[in-house]
């Protein structure tokens, strides 16, 4: 290709804020009004998806403590099998699940701060070189005041083994860091709860990543 | 060889001078919301360049009609526009099937959303809030309300410019982009602290919108041409890996 084909490479968009009624664009249902049909949601699975329910439960903190009410997170993760509903996803021998995307969304509670998901927890996905990750779900954290939204990840306290492996964990430098990742199993009257709080700033400051 | 990337091949490195920092004074509520600590950077793996796929039957036919889209005993009141324009990643190629969400107040500057306590006044047939997905060349349109400026509590008397929040999700989570667009000659603009925050002139050029004689719909509404720029997929000239090497 010649350089005369070749185009300047472009900067991406610039980030704002998704301000105080982000409710209004991606869960209209919270703002306190109906509009879609189909509404995009918290709850990731169905009656037919494969693997073990679990919910995730937390709340969002800011640099002085206080439980954020305003607050929006997506979730993106494999399936039970380790296998993403994405094109991309070529590895061998792991099944789609046709009844689980692996994405949803969810809002603080205006009243308690909580937020929740009902999802199923994900298998192994193999990392880039064929490096080992453990299991985990993508997260992403949006809200007023937060000017480029915040990549983080979850994994699960009952797979402490594969943790120690994982390639993520591994390159935080600082061990008492990696804890902030780790999601802990609860049993709440039978249902299975992680519960995976987040601070966005001060002690116990959540790892993000620069993705 | 190729610059199509591979459809795992990792996106380009985020250009961190291309938005605003995290902790930014001018505008208050980021001074207990910005981490303090260093993001850790992270080689892209399966699940930074996969995302959600959506389907065209998951949306209704009136999602990216938001002048009709909760219209109830009439039309809303306010300037009625079209905005439309092109997803494409850093290298110029489209965006295809991405997710566009957009929200914004009405004409007066009020949100339907239940903590907005603004005096300006609620307009019953406007919802405030549309969604699409791209076409094969990136493409997106919407009809809406021109939005108002409204005040907010930062300094004392601080006003946001009229705008009309996006959410984009393209084909790697790492795309995932929230964002404002501004429209063209508002003098709010150039005071605002959520837009002066923006480090550089460019980027706040790229986030306002102009006006676009060519799409005006005849004896209807004016329009405005609005693109965005998502991250790059990398193609990957040279593997490290060594391939074919003898068993």
């Amino acid at each position: 290709m010649s350089q005369q084909q070749m185009k300047p490479l472009m900067r991406e968009t610039a980030s704002q804020t998704a301000g105080p009624y982000v409710h209004i664009g991606l869960a209209p249902r919270a703002a306190g009004f109906e509009i879609f049909e189909n509404n995009f949601g918290s709850v990731l699975t169905n009656e037919k998806t494969r693997g073990e329910r679990i919910r995730i439960e937390g709340r969002v903190f800011d640099g002085i403590g206080t439980v954020l009410k305003d607050v929006l997170i997506e979730i993106w993760q494999a399936n039970a099998e380790g296998k993403y509903a994405h094109p991309a996803d070529q590895q061998p021998g792991k099944a789609l699940d046709e009844n689980f995307r692996g994405w949803g969304r969810s809002c603080t509670d205006f009243d308690s701060g909580v937020y929740t998901f009902d999802t199923i927890k994900p298998g192994v996905v193999t990392g880039r070189n064929g490096r080992f990750m453990a299991p985990h779900i993508n997260v992403w954290v949006v809200a007023r005041g937060i000017n480029l939204g915040l990549n983080t990840r979850l994994y699960f306290s009952d797979e402490a083994e594969a943790n120690k492996k994982d390639a993520v964990l591994n390159i935080i430098e600082w061990e008492a860091r990696r804890a902030t990742l780790v999601a802990q199993r609860e049993d709440k009257g039978g249902q299975v709860v992680y519960r995976f709080d987040i601070r966005l700033q001060g002690d116990g400051e959540t790892v993000f990543f620069d993705v | 060889m190729s610059r199509t990337p591979a459809p795992d091949a990792e996106y380009m490195m985020r250009d961190t001078t291309s938005h605003p920092a995290a902790l930014t004074p001018a505008y208050k509520t980021s001074v207990l919301r910005s981490p303090r600590l260093a993001l850790i950077s992270l080689q892209n793996s399966l699940s930074e360049v996969t995302a959600p796929v959506f389907r065209p039957e998951e949306f209704g036919s009136l999602d990216n009609d938001l002048i009709m889209n909760a219209a109830k005993d009439g039309l809303p009141i306010g300037e009625r526009i079209l905005v439309h324009g092109y997803v494409q990643d850093q290298l110029g190629r489209p965006v295809k099937n991405a997710l566009v969400e957009v929200w914004q107040c009405n004409a007066s500057g009020r949100y339907r959303h239940k903590k907005d306590q603004y005096i300006g006044a609620l307009d019953p047939n406007f919802g405030g809030c549309g969604r699409m997905l791209t076409d094969e060349n990136g493409y997106y349109a919407y009809r809406t309300i021109r939005p108002g400026p409204y005040p907010w509590r930062n300094r004392v008397n601080d006003w946001r410019p009229a705008h009309i929040h996006y959410a984009v999700s393209g084909s790697g989570w790492v795309q995932r982009l929230i964002t404002q667009m501004y429209f063209e000659g508002d003098p709010l603009i150039a005071t605002c602290p959520i837009v002066q925050i923006i480090p550089s002139e460019e980027q706040i050029r790229g986030l306002i919108a102009l006006q676009d004689r060519s799409a005006f719909v005849q004896l209807d509404s004016r329009a405005y041409r609005f693109d965005i720029v998502l991250r790059g997929q990398r193609a990957t000239l040279f593997e490290n890996a060594v391939h074919g090497a003898p068993k």
